[in-house]
Parts: C-alpha cells; structure tokens; sequence
C-alpha cells in the first residue's frame, strides 16, 4: 500500500468536532503519510438509513461512493460510519450492480483509524504523551461489527503518561444510537446515565472513545451530571504531545 | 381443514410443493471426547457436587447399599423396580417399598416417601446428569414425588455427555415415552433471584456410582 | 396508531426498586452466561452458534416436510396431533377435551405460545380452571399481569408484594421469607398436580423423526404436568421443529447457557406419545397441538423468517440496553425485548406499535449473543423502512420525510452544506451576537433540539468546521 491516504471526517467532526479531523491528520502525518480531504465529502447516510428512509441514504451514499471513488487508502475516525460503508452499502445497492461493485471496491479501501493504524500503518507507539487517568468507551459498532476491541487499548498503552482503567461492566451502550437519541430521549438519557455512573467508579477523570457520536452523548451526560469528567478522542490522545 | 389450511400457507410462503423431497439435512454435530474412566468420575462428580448432590463411590453392592441406609436412616422410601437395587440388597432395607407395578399404588407410596430410590439408564460426566428412561423398571415419579432422590448409577453407564448419549441412543422415542436428563436437585430463583431447592422435584439428590 | 407509551415509560424510568431489580437480575445473567460460553469452558460455541444457525434455517426452508413426519411419529407412538390455526380453535379443542374427560382442573407448564392468544382467561370464561404451576407464571397468573421477561416472569416482584399476593388469593398467613412462600407454593400446586385432569405444556423442542416434545425446565413442574394428569396435551408453535434428536446435542448446549447462565437446565424431558404398555405411570392420552397463530406470515417474509428460529432463551432481553431501562410490561405484547420487538410487528402489522422498532440504539448486543444468530439489528432496520412506508399510505409522516429528502440533497452539494454549517455556526458563537442567541436559540428547542437537551448538555459549537481549518492548513503549507 501506498502513503497516501484520504480523510473522511465524517460530518459530525466537521461540524461539531474539528479538532478531531485535524488531530487524526496530525497523527497520520507524523507517521510520514501524505493525506488529502476530498472537499467534496459529506455524509454516509447512516441518519437517513437508521431512520428507515433507504431511498435517502442511497442518494447520500452514492455521493460518497462517487467523492471517494479513486481513493486508495481512505481513514476515517469512527467506527459507526465506516461500519455503515463496509456493512450497510452492500444492503442498499443490493439491486444496483454498478454501485454495488463500487461499494465492493471501497470497501476493502475504507479503514476505521485505530484499525488502521494497527494493521495497516502497523504502528503501536506514535510517540504520544499524555498524563492523565482515563477509561475507553467501546463503541458499539466499532465493537461489534468491526471486531475492534484490543488495537485501541494496544495504541493507548504506548501513550506516555496514560493510565487506562477498564469500565465495570464492559461494553455497554451508551445511549446515543442516532436518532434514537432525539426519537426517545427519556431512554436514552437512562442509558447514558448508567454509563455515567459506570464511568466515576473507575475514578477516571477522562473518557476517551473512537466516535464522536458516543463521546457527545458521553460528555453531554457529564455535565449534565455535573461531573468535571471530560472526554477526548482517541485521535486527539494520540495527537498530544 | 386446518391441517390442509396450514400446510398450504406453509408451502406457500416457501415455495413447495405437496410431496417434496426436502434439501439435503446438514449432518449434526456431534463430538465425542475422549476421556478416560477416572477423569470421567471425577468430572462427573465435581458437577454434581457444584449443584448441591452428594456423590459416593462404592466399593461393592454392599458398600452401597450401606451408603443408602445410612442417608435414609430406616424412614419411609420407595424403590423402583431396576434390578440393580436388589442386587445391591437396597430393597431389602428398613422403611423401602418396592415392586410397585401398578400406578395408583406407587403413587401413593411415593407421595408419603421421603426417598425415591432409582437406578439410571446413563449419566453424563460434563454435566453431572442422571438419564432415566421410563419403562418397567423405571416409573416416572419414584425420581420425582418424594423430597430426596437416590440414584445408583452402574459405572457403566457414564457417558461423557449428550453427544455420546444421542450416539448410543440416537432415537430415545423409540424405547420409551419419557426420557429424562437430570441435572441436580429441583430449583428456581422465581422470585428475587434468590435461589431455593426443592420446588416441585426433590431438593436433595444423591448419586451412587458402583 | 396506539402512541409511544411515553408516560409509563417515564414511571419505569424514575421506579428506583424495578430498576435496580432488572438492572441487577439481567446482569447477574450477563455473567453467568459469559463463562459458560467462554473459550476456557466451551471453546466451541462459535461453531455450535453456526450449527443451530444451520439447523434451523433448514428446519424452516423445509417446514412442511417436517411438519408432517412429526404428525406420522407421533401417531406411530400412539399420540393425536391438531392442527390450530388460531388461538380460538385451541380453546376450542381444549374445552371439548375438557369435557369428555370430565375435568375442569388443567395443570399448566411454562408455555409462552399459550400467553399470546390469552389462553387461561379463555379457558377460565369456559368454566375451566387452569392454573399455572412454574412459580413465576403462578405469582402474575395470581396478580393477573403479563410476564415481564420470557424466562423469569417475575422478575419485577419483591418478596412483599409476593406476600400480599399469596395471603390474599390463597388465604394463607402472611409470610415473607422466600424459601417459605416457596414451600407454600409447592403444597398449593402439588395438590393442583395430582387432581388435575389435563396437564398442558409447551416445548422447546419438537424433534421430527423421533415424534417428540422436548422440555427444558427447573422446578420439576414440566414433569408433573406431563406426568401426574392423565391426559398431557403439548401446545408449540410450527416454528419450533428441530430434525433429529442428535440436533438437541447442538441446542441443549446453547439453550440453558443462553437462558440463565446453567450449562443444562435441571429437567431435560424428551416426551413422546402416552405411556408404553410396558410403562407403569405416565399420561394415558397425548396431544401435540401445532399452533400457527400468525407464523405462516412470518414464513412468508424471506428476509425475516429467520425470526423463526428464536428458541426463547432470553438472552437478547438480557443484554438489551433498553429492555433493561424500561422492561417488560412496556412492550405491546407477551414477547418483549429485541425479540419482541421484531416479531409483534410481523404479528401484529407494523402500525399496531409503530416506535417498537425504533425503540433500540442498534447496539447490536442482541445479535452477539444470539444462539441461533437471528440478525436482529438487520431486521429492526428494514422494520423501520416499513413502519416509514405503511406511514406514507396513511400521510402520516410527511414532516419528517420531508426534512429527510432536504437533509439527503444537501448532502450532495458539499458547498451549501458547508454554508448551512457556517451560518448556524457564526450566529451561535458570535459574541456581538448574544442577544441573538438568546431570542434564536429558544426557537430552536424544538423536536431534536428540545430532546436533546432534555437529558443532557449540547456540545460546545466549534468556530469554524473542519473543513474550513484544513483549507487553512492547506494554504499555511504552500507559503
């Protein structure tokens, strides 16, 4: 493979969490990666595909397909986007045999960040330092569908600084699920106090995760709890120097 | 008609018809280990222990009968019919009644028992199970009426697990109208979790390997 | 369209008792069923998964076949099999049965099939008098609810309430400690046991070639039932055929891990047809009642017929984020849970509870742990497309399509994107634009705004997007 990869930043980090993107571009450069941002990029579809209207996340995934179409190396800072395009693109273009070969084509292109760090850049150690006592938050999609569990706690291992607690219990959702969030606040709320109170049992004072979805849920509970707890990106932990 | 009405929407739904052959049955899954005799009793044993049974290896069909008598101290119990019991002198014992053939007697019997005393087809090693097959030998209720059950389990008999079992007994239908896998005394946590023994079946067990 | 049951959600919700108590139940079978599947304990539950998979995805394909060699064994074995298409040809049999064997006592096991169709209100309106024997179906038949969860019914109940349950309906003195209300239980239902003249229950299992209902319970009350009465009468859905009895040495493995964390539940009854002529006790008639109840619909949908292959284990409850905030009683129907909440749709029509299959984060926690690996999270999705569909016919949802067809042509066109981006943002951050803020949020604490902030604090808003930092970036490099 090459050294040169795409960014899709995915349209949460462009709008709400920059420094997120700029953060994983730091990180990918360092590594001696030459990167560009196809300015045309927006969305996935996953909004309009989790809220049952195919028809609309087809017209946004097309864009995609056709903003990334060349693309050799593409990363991406979440596990729930990149997991829309590898898993549900297939689904949607189930009876459209060209873009169903174009899907084929990204797929195989299209890496989860940690993911590719691990085992593309094969790189454990990117020279970060942070000293503070955190706990990591398991993205369900990036969980469950990717199969990505060891490579983020491999990466934060080498983080000068860090001390990584385990969540008690593990692996539980925290409430955000997209739309659901604003479709049934009052569950959702629920779920991401339990995570909350998961949370300050480790004594933590940050929560790092690999999506921003579920930190925004994450940090919004926070506060909301009035926790001084606050929460990062794993792009942004591997930025810091 | 209703047998017809839903045959019918159920070959509709899958697109067959009346009288075709199935597709081919994927083979089951079945995997044997191999254990030796000791290791088998020993596991065997540890999961009946874990459940709250007690175990006892004998030695003869003395030695068990023995074992019975000092767990049912001469107080009222019932024995089924299998000829390991009177072999081992069991029936033979203070406070046992035995050679029930006919229902409404056993039944009684076994609902004033405190004991029910049966052999067992098999057992199952990796789950610390009894398998008793209802028959002549083997009522049904002597293993389920009465508060304490007692099974001798000729060695023998222990299998490693279901897949021996349904190997040695691939259709159970076809020697019998009840078989039943044993694992530990009766229990539920029905109701705030807490777990209790003895709800409808006996509470207490014991298995006696010879 | 009955509505998102908002208010008792909300009661679930603030319930500190039923919160802690389901929280703590389902987690403490979480972990039970964690070990037993673990690669130390049963390094091949992967590979089992793949098998019930396998198995059932056969079973169903090929339904009818199965369907009518289990008929023929269990004639050869000397049972009667009845067909029911609904839940009232059941009845119907069960009070004619009822008669001609002179009876109006019918002891009952476990039989979730039984509960969707409301068969012991039935009965009783006939004169009968069914009476549940699993301890946790006795306690809500006596408080007249539904089951809170597939496999422990009442989970939501303390010792007190149990209690007041028992001194009330069966006029006992009031005792608190668990093991005794047990023991009273027990009396009460033993006398049920040995009066009763039908004994009715369900099956986990039906195995096609031996002919035979296949029980796995705890209590000992499936035995009784099907042993004491005598007349044993098995009701099970069409869905729950299985080929062989060398298949159970697949199932059985997953089943009670799955369930409630055991590696075998305490009873395994294999039951097939009355009691041989050589056999001392036993049922003297047997009857297989195959129920369909709506599952040939099922069946007719390819993508989701694999809903079929539920075995009723419970797991996915368990682990659901969302059943366990707002349990059982809040879902429309018997089955709750991701379960539930794919099939009451398929039952029932989409528009009977149309948030159900919204009501889900997609964390796909239920899919993991799955025995028979339904894809639960898939199906949910194409439910929603659905319920979006059937909402169209009735004009119901044009808002929120419209504002998805403007949100997906925005999409494509990055530029206007960008400048929607950048004015929401220059007005939001602004400082000269304070008061602005002030008069312009409010107007927006509307729909996904206002439910945000509900539960929790919004994001800080960045003063400029990634993109324009990175055009930043860019033109920084080149000088």
């Amino acid at each position: 493979m090459g050294r040169r990869v795409s960014l899709f930043v995915t349209c949460i980090v462009d709008e709400l969490y920059p420094n997120v993107g700029v953060a994983m571009a730091d990180v990918l450069e360092r590594l001696g990666y030459e990167i560009d941002f196809p300015p045309a990029q927006t969305c996935c579809g996953q909004p309009a595909f989790n809220s049952g209207y195919r028809d609309e996340a087809r017209t946004v995934a097309r864009h995609f397909l056709n903003v990334f179409r060349d693309a050799e190396c593409i990363v991406v800072p979440s596990g729930s986007c990149t997991s829309m395009i590898t898993h549900h693109f297939q689904e949607l273009f189930e009876k459209e045999p060209e873009w169903l070969e174009l899907t084929r084509k990204v797929e195989t292109r299209i890496w989860e960040f940690t993911k590719f760090l691990i085992e593309v850049a094969k790189v454990e150690d990117v020279g970060a330092r942070l000293e503070r006592v955190a706990t990591f938050h398991d993205s369900c999609h990036a969980l469950r569908t990717l199969g990505i569990k060891e490579g983020p706690r491999r990466l934060l291992s080498k983080v000068r600084g860090l001390e990584l607690r385990e969540l008690d219990p593990p692996e539980e959702c925290c409430g955000f699920g997209g739309t659901f969030s604003v479709k049934m606040p009052e569950i959702s709320g629920a779920m991401g106090r339990t995570k909350v109170d998961a949370i300050v049992r480790t004594g933590a004072d940050l929560v790092i995760g690999l999506d921003a979805s579920c930190l925004m849920q994450i940090q919004g509970s926070l506060s909301r709890a009035g926790h001084s707890i606050s929460t990062m990106h794993i792009a942004e932990v591997l930025a810091s120097r | 008609m209703a047998r017809d009405y839903i045959l019918h929407k159920v070959r509709t739904a899958l697109g067959r018809s009346a009288g075709q052959a199935p597709e081919e049955v994927p083979p089951a899954r079945i995997a044997i280990p191999e254990i030796d005799f000791e290791s088998r009793v020993r596991t065997f044993f540890s999961r009946i222990e874990e459940l709250a049974g007690k175990t006892y290896r004998a030695e003869s069909p003395e030695d068990a009968r023995d074992y019975v008598a000092r767990v049912t101290g001469g107080r009222s119990a019932v024995a089924s019919n299998a000829p390991i019991l009177a072999e081992c002198g069991i029936t033979g014992l203070a406070g046992v009644r035995y050679g029930f053939h006919g229902e409404p007697e056993l039944r009684e019997a076994c609902s004033t028992a405190e004991f029910g005393i049966t052999g067992a087809d098999y057992a199952l090693a990796d789950t610390g199970s009894l398998v008793m097959l209802s028959s002549a030998d083997e009522a049904r209720m002597v293993s389920l009426l009465p508060p304490v059950h007692i099974a001798i389990v000729g060695k023998v008999r222990l299998l490693t697990g279901l897949d021996e079992l349904f190997t040695v007994l691939p259709d159970p239908a076809s020697q019998t109208s009840s078989m039943v896998v044993i694992t530990g005394p009766s229990r539920t946590a029905d109701i705030e979790q807490f777990l209790i023994r003895g709800v409808h079946g006996p509470g207490e067990i014991h298995v006696v390997l010879i | 369209m009955p509505a998102f049951p908002l208010v008792q959600i909300e009661e679930t919700l603030s319930n500190d008792y039923l919160q802690n108590a389901v929280y703590t139940s389902t987690g403490r079978l979480i972990v039970k069923r964690k070990d037993l599947v673990s690669g130390a304990v049963l390094p091949e539950y992967q590979e089992l998964r793949d098998q019930a998979n396998r198995i059932k995805r056969h079973t169903i394909e090929n339904l009818d076949y199965y369907l009518e060699q289990l008929e023929s064994k269990v004639v050869e074995r000397g049972g009667k099999v009845l067909w029911c298409r609904d839940g009232g040809e059941v009845v119907d049999f069960l009070v004619k049965l009822a008669a001609e064997k002179n009876t109006n006592l019918i002891v009952k096991s476990k039989s979730m099939v039984t509960e969707e169709f409301g068969m012991n209100e039935r009965l009783a309106q006939h004169g009968l008098e069914p009476v549940e024997t699993d301890l946790g179906e006795f306690i809500i038949q006596l408080a007249h609810e539904k089951p809170y969860h597939i496999v422990l019914p009442a989970l939501h109940m303390t010792r007190y309430q149990v209690a007041d349950l028992f001194t009330e309906k069966l006029g006992v003195e009031r005792e608190e400690v668990i093991e005794k209300q047990t023991k009273i239980a027990r009396a009460v239902l033993r006398q049920k046991f040995l009066h009763a003249g039908i004994g009715i229950t369900g099956a986990n299992f039906l195995v096609a070639e031996s002919g035979a209902a296949v029980m796995a319970t705890n209590e000992g009350n499936g035995r009784f039932t099907s042993t004491a009465p005598k007349v044993h009468v098995v009701i099970a859905g069409i869905e729950k055929l299985v080929p062989r009895a060398k298949d159970l040495a697949t199932f059985l493995k997953l089943l009670a891990r799955s369930a409630t964390g055991q590696p075998l539940t305490v009873y395994t009854s294999f039951l097939s047809g009355p009691r041989r002529p050589n056999e001392i006790d036993g049922p003297e008639e047997f009857y297989l009642v195959l129920l369909d109840n709506g599952r040939t619909k099922l069946l007719a949908d390819r993508e989701k017929r694999q809903s079929l292959y539920c075995i009723r284990c419970g797991s996915c409850l368990n682990h659901c984020p969302v059943y366990r905030k707002i349990g059982g009683h809040n879902y429309p129907w018997v089955y709750s849970g991701p379960i539930g909440s794919i099939i009451t749709p398929q039952y029932q029509g989409v528009m009977q509870s149309p948030w159900l299959p919204f009501a889900s984060s997609l964390c796909g926690a239920c899919a993991e742990v799955c025995p028979v690996k339904i894809e639960i999270p898939k199906l949910l999705l194409l439910l929603r497309s659905e319920v979006n569909k059937a909402k169209e016919k009735e004009h119901k949802n044009w808002l929120e399509h419209l504002i998805f067809r403007g949100w997906a042509w925005l999409m494509r066109h990055p530029k206007l994107f960008e400048l929607g981006g950048m004015m929401g943002s220059a007005v939001l951050t602004a400082p000269e634009s304070g008061g602005l803020i002030r008069n312009v949020l409010p107007f927006f604490r509307v729909g996904p705004l206002k439910a945000w902030i509900k539960e929790r604090d919004l994001p800080p808003l960045p003063e400029k997007s990634f993109r324009q930092l990175w055009r930043e970036r860019e033109r920084t490099e080149k000088h």
